[in-house]
């Protein structure tokens, strides 16, 4: 029998981080979803060998230090105009991989024009939003996405839609464009389902090699700190309240 | 090969934009400018030259493609009018926080609000003192003829390289409507420089590169601001421009930028031949502001009158200039009115002469 | 029989968010009773019965796991 000292040697390594993450400590909440999000772009960016050829572009929000864990060129975007950026690299440097990573804030309020039109227009670059229904960084807030009753700062006896709206379901609205070529919901909460999405995550890559349109994945996540759970209690929860709405799974396959 | 034209200053700016080597425009129709993005798109400027011209779901999206583009080390431009400039305030203040190179045109119309389409040079102090939040300064380029629009399109990419600074070109519906001589400088070849600070692609072995205007911590915030704060006095120290005519025995001076600035001249031929002894300093560049040969001026002349398309702006840069040594006197016209030479005139007798 | 994988956790980068654990197919990991320098409880390996899965390191949200498992 092989004592288990023995395995930690480099020929039976199977999983260590990505050396597309650079080595800083993640400023996330323990257990947020954001670092699982990142990772699998990330490795997806290392399977496909294109670490060297991805421009990514961060939002304002959680995510807004992105840029100091990609280890690609990273540019900030101010808050919503991430995808209108994106743009800007990608016609000048068509042969780049550019990548947005962005929140429900940013992508599906502030920024809802630009990341309208950008998906009409079927900018060759790829969009990852992440949709945890709240506003992290600034402590809570409700967010385009938050969910009908339910409780953040700024709907402290639950979101009203007589008053408050309705939650956006942006992906849904975003697969209808004739620009988006890929549009899928994914989650990172279990080994299964962040597979699932680093596998979503690198075809939407591969089909920016083929100029295809934008690629749109949404990662439906958590906010353990905001939510006012455990980071386990909060994936559950997200399971029951935030999937129903917001069913994981393709939302436009190429035909 | 040099080449004469009659030419609109808007179509004479953006074929300036598309000789000086641009990469890229990105922009949003709004009166009166634009024939800009109408001419780009006319030429062709993909076949032409490479340059990519598109446009945008609105000024906002525009400036932050300039943005994008900027930060890859590519010539970005865009070009707008006041209210469309407003949008553009944010990321202009990302722009000049992340220290990217591009350039803006503003062909200024009358404010506030929707105002009129007519010309005006209401945005004065927005395009001088920052304009969005933050501290920060454009440099800004005020042409007073369609030759002037060409000729500091190449300066305004060449300034914005060189600082890495976002350059404006404040310039108004007179100069962007109106027909001129224009010499057009040769085609400038597109670039395919690869700048240390641009997101190009990570090389193996650096480090990534990241562009941003965030620094959480408030040492590392003032470091920048002090950065930038150097990069102004070296603006400031090496970049002023201005014309300056009669100055030699001038008792009196007039200051008027860019189209208003002729109209300015011709009042003071006008007051020549009245027999006042009247100069004038016509600024070019607006930021960095001609402070030194105005101060010089105030220790000679018997007082300055500025003359501008709104009501009253640059004259509060002229004060600061001339600091209290003489008085300054301000005549202008706004709402898209453009004053006469013969109603210059009159101010000028009224405030200095006694009428 | 299952081959035998071993977990090494970077105890200072963990932040005790637990999602490792209920990924565990094997009940390998639980939390540990010391702190780390910031305070959080961090995973510990409990027995022996790892696999080298990996779903644990896929679900860490701070990628602090590497997992080895014998070829």
């Amino acid at each position: 029998m092989i004592m288990a000292e023995n395995l930690k040697n480099p020929e039976n390594l199977v999983y260590e981080k990505t050396k597309v993450l650079t080595d800083r400590v993640l400023h996330y909440c323990p257990g947020c979803g954001h670092g699982t999000a990142h990772r699998m772009l990330a490795e997806a960016i290392d399977d496909l060998g294109i670490q060297e050829e991805t421009i990514g572009v961060a939002p304002v929000g959680c995510s807004v230090l992105a840029y100091y864990y990609f280890d690609v060129d990273m540019t900030e975007a101010a808050h919503g105009r991430a995808p209108a950026v994106a743009t800007g690299i990608k016609r000048v440097m068509p042969e780049k991989y550019v990548f947005t990573y962005q929140g429900d804030g940013d992508l599906a309020a502030i920024g809802t024009a630009e990341t309208i039109h950008a998906c009409n227009r079927g900018e060759n670059i790829l969009i990852v939003f992440v949709n945890n229904g709240i506003y992290g960084m600034t402590g809570g807030q409700m967010a385009p996405t938050t969910l009908e009753n339910m409780k953040s700062t700024t709907s402290p006896r639950g979101r009203d839609v007589k008053t408050m709206g309705a939650p956006l379901k942006i992906t849904e609205l975003i697969a209808q464009l004739p620009g988006t070529y890929y549009v899928a919901r994914h989650s990172v909460h279990t080994p299964a389902n962040a597979r699932k999405t680093k596998r979503a995550l690198k075809k939407a890559l591969e089909y920016q090699k083929e100029e295809k349109g934008t690629c749109f994945i949404e990662v439906v996540s958590n906010c353990p700190s905001n939510w006012k759970m455990t980071p386990v209690e909060s994936n559950k929860w997200m399971e029951e309240n935030m999937f129903p709405f917001y069913p994981l799974g393709d939302i436009k396959v190429p035909q | 090969m040099k080449e004469l034209r009659l030419m609109k200053g808007n179509e004479a700016l953006a074929e300036a934009a598309i000789r000086a080597g641009a990469d890229a425009y990105f922009g949003y129709p709004i009166t009166p400018q634009s024939e800009v993005i109408e001419y780009l798109m006319a030429q062709n400027t993909e076949e032409r030259t490479g340059m990519v011209v598109l446009q945008a779901e609105s000024e906002v999206a525009a400036i932050n493609m300039v943005y994008g583009a900027a930060g890859c080390g590519k010539k970005a431009i865009t070009t707008s009018s006041s209210p469309g400039i407003s949008l553009k305030q944010e990321g202009l203040s990302y722009i000049a926080g992340a220290e990217l190179p591009c350039v803006v045109a503003n062909i200024v119309r009358g404010g506030p609000g929707l105002g009129t389409i007519q010309p005006s040079q209401s945005d004065y102090l927005q395009a001088v003192k920052g304009g969005g939040h933050g501290d920060y300064k454009l440099i800004v380029l005020a042409p007073a003829t369609v030759q002037e629009t060409v000729d500091y399109v190449k300066l305004a990419f060449d300034l914005a390289f060189k600082y890495r600074n976002p350059v404006m070109i404040l310039s108004d519906g007179i100069i962007g409507q109106m027909m001129e001589k224009v010499e057009l400088f040769e085609q400038i070849p597109r670039s395919d420089k690869v700048y240390d600070w641009a997101t190009t692609g990570k090389e193996p072995g650096k480090d990534h590169v990241i562009i941003t205007s965030l620094q959480l911590q408030p040492e590392n915030q003032e470091k920048v601001n002090l950065r930038l704060q150097a990069k102004y006095k070296e603006v400031e120290k090496n970049e002023v421009l201005y014309e300056s005519y009669n100055i030699d025995d001038a008792e009196y001076v007039f200051v008027a930028f860019g189209s208003c600035g002729r109209i300015t001249q011709k009042a003071m031929e006008l007051a020549r031949k009245k027999g006042y002894k009247v100069g004038q300093i016509r600024p070019q560049t607006l930021y960095p502001f001609p402070v030194e040969i105005l101060s010089k001026l105030a220790d000679k002349v018997k007082g300055f009158l500025t003359v501008e398309m709104n009501a009253g702006q640059m004259v509060e840069d002229v004060r600061l200039a001339v600091n209290g040594k003489k008085p300054v006197e301000y005549y202008g016209r706004f709402g898209g009115m453009i004053p006469s030479p013969e109603e210059i005139l009159d101010a000028f007798e009224q405030k200095f002469i006694g009428g | 029989m299952a081959k035998k994988g071993d977990v090494v956790i970077q105890i200072e980068k963990c932040k005790g968010c637990e999602v490792c654990i209920s990924a565990c197919p094997h009940e390998v990991l639980a939390m540990s009773e010391e702190v780390n320098s910031k305070g959080y409880h961090y995973a510990v390996k409990v027995n022996s019965a790892c696999t080298g899965c990996a779903n644990c390191a896929v679900v860490c949200p701070d990628a602090v796991i590497t997992v080895y498992r014998e070829k």
